[in-house]
């Protein structure tokens, strides 16, 4: 055990599983930079350096600095997924998903099924998504609703530096593609993370606070969120479960419900836009499986539906943050329903 | 060269407005008071200037994540460009925007672009109403060696050429994508990738305005007169890292000051025009003092200026939920 940062939580993950097994290599812009240029190798470790180092112990035959060509890169890792190899592809920003969308979802994505269970396809495509860079509408998005939509994919929000490092190498060791989310806020916040490799299952919640008066769901950076409102609740006797999915695709549905079976009251908080998202798609699940269980309606904690503005005063109105959450829970507790 | 004495003023002082604008751009980034991602575009004025010049309003630009020189070229207002930076209401994008995403559409100016590529999709789609409308307008592309390196990039040639598009794509390759360069990312030559489409291209020296002027004026006049789209390779460097705090550890020692010295599209300027004596040195330093007020100028303003409104954050969207 010792403190590490999120971003250096991945880096030993993705440096742990490449010692382990010869078939892992990572690929992307500018993962261990500086190819061709006259200055330092290994000039960036990716644009936040988490990839940092890695070019060393494995030298570019294993870390793949990439053109500038998203289609094809992470269309190479999905066919060189299916033909043996197991390829991380690092998606800088997951606001670029647009450009190489079709060999996730068509591709990739359809492999295994679409060949009548004959194909595996073990990738991971590494990106990063949120709110709070003052980055604006093109490098500030969530977007894991949209490959939570698609069948065949594997979806991970990890919540903190522990969750990122148990979680890639699962991922790594996976048979599907995962598509593995990274705040970019994140990657400076530390915590106690194992040295020796471990994994977390994926489709397993975990209960980050244990209460009895009310159910908060949050997925990646929102788990905080919600734990900072639920402890600022505590404090006042409101008692709050938080669930952190850390998977979507697969979706511990059983932890969910149990949840809500025991408090009956639900807010989910999602950083997502708020159409079709996982807090829309929670609410249906407890809507249809938990009914009688509710005592009051569902709240959901979203950003509102705009693309995320520039100005820093606006993006802090946008993003959920513990107070809106405070709030929707307290509006919960007093509803006088059943 | 064939530029008259009020032209030759325009050009150097756009450049020179470029120039100072991206520096002082450094220096307040350094001071935190700047939101975001800023990509700077001194050294590379030339090609710019030695484009757009031939442009007006009716024509269409589509820019870069390294935009502020484009904007400034066609036209776009450096105090309402500099409260965007600063992500102002009276910003030209209302503060929504930022650094990488100013646009000015009445002046043809499509928007600096977050997602590298995405610009010559778009420059098609203006050709194609520029020639269904028959606006004599043109629509012109910059793109880096990155981002030549795209799909879309690449799709946008066929598509320009396969409907006759008065498009022009312009290559601006200063070597790097980031901290890739472009030696290693570029699979063989910009011009003949080009030509490979049937498309006329032509290599030009970036940090020379007049060469970029010449080429753009064959490249624009060939698309107005219908004859299609044109690309031009400009080679040329930039001053600064890819964006604000890079370290830029993949540049070799001393390269950013061996180009600054030996490579610089003003001083080329200068030299080029007093020696021919066609612009008096004087001349030339009460512009430099007029553009370092207008940015100074600029910067007063952004800071003085005000932040978005909250009901603007539930404006210019189709839903509000
Ligand atoms: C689709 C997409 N991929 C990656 C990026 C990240 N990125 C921003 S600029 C850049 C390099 C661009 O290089 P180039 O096109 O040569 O332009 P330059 O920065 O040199 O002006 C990269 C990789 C992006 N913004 N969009």
């Amino acid at each position: 055990m010792s403190r590490k940062s999120f971003r250096q939580a991945i880096n030993e993950a993705l440096r742990q599983e490449m010692r382990r097994d010869p078939r892992v290599v990572i690929m992307g812009e500018d993962v261990a930079g500086g190819a061709g240029s006259p200055g330092e190798d290994d000039a960036w470790g990716g644009v936040l350096g988490v990839t940092k180092g890695l070019v060393g112990e494995f030298g570019r035959q294993r870390v793949l600095d990439t053109p500038l060509s998203e289609s094809a890169y992470v269309g190479a890792a999905a066919g060189a997924a299916a033909t043996g190899l197991r390829p991380v592809a690092e998606l800088m920003f997951v606001d670029f998903i647009g450009v190489c969308f079709d060999q996730i979802f068509n591709q990739a994505a359809k492999f295994r099924y679409m060949f009548g269970g004959h194909a595996v396809t073990p990738m991971v495509v590494r990106t990063m998504y949120g709110a709070g860079f003052r980055a604006a509408s093109q490098h500030s998005q969530c977007l894991y609703p949209i490959v939570t939509h698609i069948p065949g994919l594997k979806v991970v929000i990890p919540s903190s530096a522990y969750e990122a490092k148990g979680l890639l190498i699962q991922a790594i060791r996976d048979d599907d593609p995962v598509i593995f989310f990274e705040n970019k806020v994140q990657y400076d916040q530390e915590e106690e993370v194992p040295d020796d490799p471990y994994t977390i299952p994926f489709g397993e919640a975990n209960l980050t606070r244990e209460g009895d008066d009310l159910t908060i769901v949050a997925f990646g950076r929102m788990v905080q969120v919600a734990n900072e409102a639920a402890d600022r609740l505590a404090r006042d006797g409101i008692s709050c479960n938080v669930v952190d999915p850390r998977t979507t695709s697969p979706l511990d549905t059983g932890t969910i419900l149990d949840c809500v079976a025991d408090t009956g009251r639900l807010v989910i908080v999602d950083e997502a836009s708020p159409r079709c998202n996982m807090a829309t798609d929670v609410s249906a699940l407890v809507a249809q499986e938990a009914f009688d269980a509710l005592k009051a309606p569902i709240r959901m904690v979203c950003p509102p539906h705009v693309p995320v503005p520039f100005a820093p005063n606006l993006e802090d109105l946008y993003v959920p943050n513990a107070d809106r959450v405070e709030a929707a829970v307290r509006a919960v507790m007093r509803h006088q329903g059943r | 060269m064939q530029l008259n004495h009020e032209e030759l003023r325009r050009a150097y002082r756009t450049m020179r407005l470029i120039r100072d604008f991206e520096e002082r751009l450094h220096l307040e980034f350094a001071t935190g008071e700047i939101p975001g991602f800023v990509h700077l575009y001194a050294g590379e004025e030339a090609s710019a200037v030695g484009v757009c010049m031939h442009l007006t309003d009716k024509d269409s630009i589509a820019s870069t994540h390294r935009g502020h020189g484009h904007c400034i070229a066609k036209g776009c207002d450096t105090d309402a460009m500099m409260k965007e930076i600063y992500g102002r209401k009276e910003g030209l994008c209302g503060g929504k925007g930022g650094s990488m995403h100013i646009a000015d559409l009445s002046k043809g100016m499509l928007g600096a672009n977050g997602i590298v590529g995405g610009g010559p999709p778009l420059i098609c789609g203006a050709a194609l109403t520029a020639k269904v409308l028959q606006t004599g307008g043109v629509a012109v592309a910059f793109y880096g060696d990155g981002a030549s390196n795209q799909g879309t990039t690449l799709e946008s040639l066929n598509l320009a050429k396969v409907w006759d598009l008065p498009a022009i794509f312009v290559c601006e390759d200063n070597g790097y994508a980031e901290s890739t360069s472009s030696s290693y990312a570029v699979a063989g030559s910009q011009i003949e990738r080009a030509r490979g489409f049937g498309i006329p291209a032509e290599e030009v020296d970036g940090f020379d305005f007049f060469a970029v002027h010449d080429a753009a004026r064959t490249a624009i006049e060939r698309a107005r007169a219908g004859g299609g789209p044109s690309m031009i390779h400009v080679r040329l460097s930039r001053y600064y890292g890819h964006f604000e705090g890079d370290g830029m550890t993949y540049r070799g020692a001393g390269e950013v000051e061996a180009l600054r010295a030996k490579e610089d599209c003003l001083k080329r300027f200068r030299t080029r025009v007093t020696e021919a004596a066609l612009l008096p040195a004087a001349e030339l330093d009460e512009i430099d003092r007029a553009a370092a007020d207008q940015i100074e100028s600029a910067v007063q303003n952004a800071k003085k200026a005000k932040p978005p409104t909250e009901a603007d954050l539930l404006t210019d969207a189709y839903v509000a939920y």
